[in-house]
């Protein structure tokens, strides 16, 4: 008897964890929905875009080129450590830019600006949403979906591609001095080993995944300060939420890009 | 008897188990000021977001010149309104000359939004140095103050006034219920207020509705308040511990 209801209740309980997720999901595909649109069709606030870029774009710079700098000079020290049986000079150049570009750029960019965008974000708007400002908002004939959402979606997507191309570069330069004035290697031989090497799709692939992870971590502040709940301790877990859902969100669909653009 | 400006019919809205409004049957004429009077937690706030729209009633119907909202244009419905919240609701990015001439910013140049959002918080008693600042830097009652300009800065046909002199002192109390009245009789506009102040009460209402376990109980003039007989509103006005409406301790 007790093992029966014991069953059921471990049933009952994987059903309504998957109806919740299935609830969430559409919550968020809706959510993501109504923003696109709102940025496709008019009225745009172009000033609100504007400081949106400034502040998810411009301010992240630090944070990402610190972060890129010390991946590109760790992956060419690793690299040379572990491959010093073949041809060093050559490999640490390329495998470096390859996995700068491809992958390290975009994820740990990524990854970082989650940390930093996604929770402000969800900070900024879950404090409007609990001190009734979406609310004063609404009664001012703006639609918050306008207003707040479509600036920072739209700003995610094009800043972030930029954010990764000055992350890659950053990288491959950390790669160059560690490679140059740690290991030895001659400077314009490392440079021409980096283009060589790299081709058109790595950059652009790269570039896509930004531009998806832009949107993916500005979609999750927003998403998540929106739906805040009240008070502080909603607004401190919709923030929480959003940094959290922001990161598996972005390693999940760097798994799926991944796929698709090269498994041909 | 000419359509009611504002109409509310047997609006139910609940939170979970609790029951706020049920059944609220309200109906303020064009150019009348209602104030709405109720214990502390009674879904005063909520009974004027749901003509707004910010809140959605599990039943009933609110219309708006004899016009269900829901058939309404809502960005034209919206525009008839100024709604000042009972928190402020100040946007905290924007100055505070930017919160008054919201709804206008995109349609005037800065320099007309300016001398429209000083002209306003004159008529709320702030002068024209706290245009520059930000919500952050006033204190509670001047933001309150400065959420009253913005309700009322394009001249809305309906205004709501959600606490408009908690948090201000008695003069300057005094001087936003004459605001209040001026917009009603030389502006011609709706006014809707909540306020526990009864000297507020007298001074702005035309008519006095009161809130208590979901229903109005009573609505009338406010010239039959102090006689109407209604028990929930002698021990309100009295401030009576001893009553109907029970004051847990
Ligand atoms: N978003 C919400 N979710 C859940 N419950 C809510 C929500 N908003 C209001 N309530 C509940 O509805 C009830 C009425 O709230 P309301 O803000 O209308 O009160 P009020 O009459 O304006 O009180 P006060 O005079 O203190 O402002 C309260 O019990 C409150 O807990
Ligand atoms: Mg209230």
């Amino acid at each position: 008897m007790t093992a029966l209801s014991a069953i059921h209740g471990f049933v009952a309980g994987i059903g309504a964890a998957v109806l919740g997720l299935c609830q969430s999901v559409g919550a968020v595909t809706l959510f993501a929905l109504k923003g696109v649109l709102a940025i496709l069709v008019p009225p745009w606030y172009f000033r609100e875009l504007f400081r949106q870029i400034m502040k998810i774009g411009y301010y992240s710079l630090p944070v990402v080129g610190l972060t890129a700098v010390a991946t590109g000079g760790v992956l060419a020290l690793q690299i040379y450590i572990g491959g010093s049986r073949f041809n060093a000079e050559s490999v640490v150049a390329s495998i470096v830019a390859i996995g700068m570009v491809r992958e390290l750029g975009p994820v740990l960019g990524g990854l970082v600006v989650a940390g930093r965008v996604s929770a402000a974000i969800a900070a900024e708007i879950g404090t409007m949403r609990v001190t009734e400002q979406i609310d004063a908002l609404t009664t001012l004939s703006t639609n918050p979906f306008r207003y707040l959402v479509a600036p920072r979606l739209l700003a995610g997507v094009l800043t972030m591609p930029v954010l990764v191309a000055v992350a890659d570069t950053i990288g491959i330069m950390g790669g160059y001095l560690v490679g140059v004035n740690r290991l030895g290697f001659n400077g314009a031989t490392y440079i021409r080993n980096t283009v060589d090497f790299l081709t058109f799709g790595d950059i652009a692939s790269g570039l896509v995944k930004a531009a998806v992870f832009g949107f993916i971590i500005t979609l999750m502040g927003c998403f998540h300060g929106y739906n805040s709940g009240r008070g502080a301790q909603g607004v401190g877990r919709a923030t929480t939420n959003a940094v959290v859902s922001a990161m598996v969100l972005i390693l999940a669909f760097d798994y799926l890009l991944t796929e698709l653009f090269f498994s041909t | 008897m000419s359509t009611p400006k504002i109409e509310l019919r047997g609006v139910h809205k609940a939170f979970g188990s609790n029951r706020v409004l049920r059944g609220v049957d309200l109906s303020v004429a064009p150019s009348e000021s209602m104030v709405i009077i109720g214990g502390s937690g009674t879904g005063k706030s909520i009974t004027i977001k749901s003509v707004l729209g910010l809140v959605k009633p599990d039943t009933g119907t609110v219309m708006v010149d004899g016009k269900d909202v829901r058939k309404h244009n809502r960005e034209a419905l919206l525009d008839k309104f100024g709604m000042l919240f009972q928190g402020g609701a100040l946007f905290d990015s924007l100055r505070v000359w930017e919160n008054v001439a919201f709804r206008v910013l995109r349609s005037k140049s800065t320099d007309e939004c300016r001398e429209l959002a000083v002209e306003k918080l004159r008529r709320v008693g702030l002068g024209p140095d706290t245009a520059d600042r930000f919500p952050a830097e006033l204190s509670g009652g001047m933001q309150k103050r400065v959420g009253l300009a913005r309700a009322i800065a394009t001249s809305p046909e309906i205004i709501f006034f959600d606490e408009p002199t908690t948090g201000l002192d008695p003069i300057m109390s005094d001087v936003i219920n004459d605001l209040i009245r001026e917009l009603v009789v030389e502006l011609k506009c709706t006014a809707m207020t909540i306020t526990h102040d009864m000297t507020s009460v007298r001074k702005i209402a035309d008519k006095v509705a009161m809130l208590h376990e979901g229903v109005i109980q009573w609505t009338g003039p406010v010239s039959e308040l102090d006689t109407c007989g209604n028990p929930y509103v002698e021990q309100f006005i009295h401030g009576r511990a001893e009553g109907p409406i029970e004051a847990l301790r």
